[in-house]
């Protein structure tokens, strides 16, 4: 398949779409570039998996273009499509077919035939060796879930977009998934993630894209997004009462004496706020600086946002 | 060979192939049990109206009938394959995975449609085979038989896609074919001939495409028709031509597929 050189593995601009009259994307532009995990995040109805499906040409935008490795999913649908593997929201599978069967139908709609020999790898890749003569039917839906991974993949397209890949799968499955995904963007696939795990995202994206109402509302790495956005949290356990003046920045309710947890907006900060507590003579028992993470950073985004 | 290596392509070749082999994994119920209702027709219609009727000179009740039990079956499982297959595709959402490849619209439509036709082939055939107990058949013009049977099968099974497209649910497929479907191919003259009807009747028979398909058919079997054989090829083209165009534009409009 020809690639454009120097083109982004997913580029959108000034994407809209609109359904009658609610604006399900407004002027989204971003650009994924080859080799990234990217990640893309937001509150439900942000309008990610809307981006995905108009990327995956699945959704038709109302206006602005969409291009996968610098093919046009529109003029160029072809191209863009071999380009891109897409692990739908859904446990969908077709109820006909066995494991092997589906992958060797799916390797054909992209005009592979005798696909046997990665089929064989993807499947062992995945831990589905064993069942790929079973009937899609008789899995468990964990089980299902790593088809629909393996039929993103019979392609072996340079880009991937994993939509909630592993909403409602256990966590030792969501492991071994990650463990492959992870692989496969170290040997070079550019992979796009939505998730409602924030720890996944903060984990495994290199760059995080926050959309909300439509719009993108961050765009920039994780580790920058991280520092810029997210203060800290100051754990204590006191032998008193929290100063008056501290009482604003607690995170948890006031009835919960035993452990106090603070906002801190600056490290800085952290000093001026023992020193309260000492002349207000109160004596800390505990004490624990808590890391910023992307739930922080992501509540805090979305609050702002909402504000008129 | 290239323009044929193109259009006949990998993917195209691939979803033909997935469409035969999903109606085929379930064959009693989409080969052999409409084979099974048609014969129940032929003993029940044959039993009771054998050497009652003699439409066309020479040729028995039940040696009429059957041709047109065979045009019967093919045109509604061919209609069934395509309208099904798309609607259940649709609801369970495995769509997506076709959606998502690299197929084009003509080659979506090329792929349900051929499927469709082999589906109502095969049943025609099959029925063809075991009827052949029941009356001798004439061969009067077989190439017409073939003609009008492919035309036919290609037209339902377009029919069927459109179907599918428009529907949401299933009941909606089951309107189309309870209301639409089945009493046009009750009333296209496969129990009867339309000659047999009142001019008012024999006048709204003729407006039904349906008719020219069974008529043609029939023709090819006994070298007799109730209308000239040119005017149901016609019919069957112009009526063929209007629904692929109407399918193809749904497809490439993306019409309840891509939002």
């Amino acid at each position: 398949m020809a690639t454009n050189p120097g083109a982004a593995a997913i580029e959108v601009a000034s994407l809209v779409k609109r359904y009658a009259t609610f604006t399900a994307l407004d002027e989204i532009s971003l650009r994924v570039e080859p080799g990234e995990f990217f990640g893309l995040l937001g509150p439900n109805g942000a309008g990610k998996t809307t981006l995905i499906s108009i990327v995956a040409g699945l959704v038709r935008a109302t206006s602005g273009r969409a291009l996968v490795m610098g093919h046009d999913v529109e003029r160029d649908f072809r191209a863009a499509r071999a380009a891109l593997g897409v692990v739908p929201q859904e446990l969908v599978f077709d109820p006909f077919f066995t494991v092997r069967e589906i992958l060797r139908l799916q390797s054909g709609y992209y005009g592979l035939r005798d696909n046997d020999a990665w089929i064989d790898e993807v499947l062992q890749g995945l831990g589905l060796s064993d069942k790929a003569n079973t009937n899609m039917r008789a899995l468990s839906g964990g089980m299902k879930r790593r088809v629909l991974i393996a039929q993103a993949l019979v392609h072996r397209p340079p880009v991937i977009i994993l939509d909630e890949p592993t909403a409602g799968v256990d966590v030792e499955l969501r492991q071994t998934l990650w463990q492959f995904i992870r692989s496969l963007n170290q040997q070079g696939h550019t992979i796009v993630l939505t998730t409602h795990y924030l720890e996944e995202a903060q984990t495994l994206c290199g760059r995080i894209a926050l959309l909300r109402g439509g719009r993108v509302i961050a765009l920039e790495a994780t580790s920058s997004l991280l520092q810029r956005f997210a203060g800290g949290r100051l754990q204590l356990r006191l032998d008193g009462s929290l100063p008056p003046e501290l009482e604003a920045l607690r995170v948890n309710p006031a009835s919960s004496a035993e452990l106090i947890t603070l906002r801190v907006d600056d490290y800085a900060e952290v000093e001026s706020m023992l020193a309260a507590i000492r002349v207000w003579g109160s004596r800390i028992l505990e004490i624990e600086l808590m890391q910023p993470d992307l739930e922080d950073v992501f509540l805090r985004l979305v609050a702002q946002e909402a504000k008129p | 060979m290239t323009l044929l290596r193109t259009i006949w392509s990998v993917g195209l070749q691939t979803l033909f192939t997935k469409e035969l082999l999903r109606f085929w994994k379930v064959a009693v119920q989409t080969v052999l049990a409409p084979m099974l209702t048609a014969v129940l027709y032929l003993l029940v219609f044959s039993h009771v109206l054998e050497g009652r009727l003699d439409i066309f000179p020479g040729v028995g009740y039940t040696a009429f009938l059957i041709p047109g039990l065979i045009m019967m079956s093919v045109l509604q499982n061919a209609f069934a394959n395509s309208s099904s297959s798309l609607i259940q595709s649709k609801i369970t959402g495995n769509l997506v995975f076709i959606l998502l490849t690299p197929l084009a619209h003509w080659e979506f439509f090329a792929a349900y449609v051929a499927a469709s036709m082999v589906r109502g082939l095969v049943v025609g055939l099959g029925l063809l085979l075991t009827t052949l107990w029941f009356a001798d058949l004439q061969y009067a013009a077989p190439g017409w038989i073939v003609v009008f049977a492919v035309l036919g099968s290609a037209i339902l099974g377009t029919i069927g896609l459109i179907a599918g497209l428009w529907a949401e649910k299933f009941d909606q497929i089951a309107a189309f074919q309870n209301f639409i479907v089945m009493p046009a191919t009750f009333l296209s003259g496969v129990f009867y001939s339309v000659q047999t009807l009142p001019p008012f009747w024999r006048t709204v028979s003729h407006l039904n495409p349906f008719f020219y398909m069974v008529d043609g058919f029939r023709h090819g079997f006994f070298g007799v028709s109730d209308v000239p054989l040119e005017l149901s090829l016609g019919v069957c083209l112009v009526t063929l031509a209007v629904s692929v165009a109407i399918a193809l534009r749904l497809l490439a409009s993306g019409y309840r597929l891509r939002y």
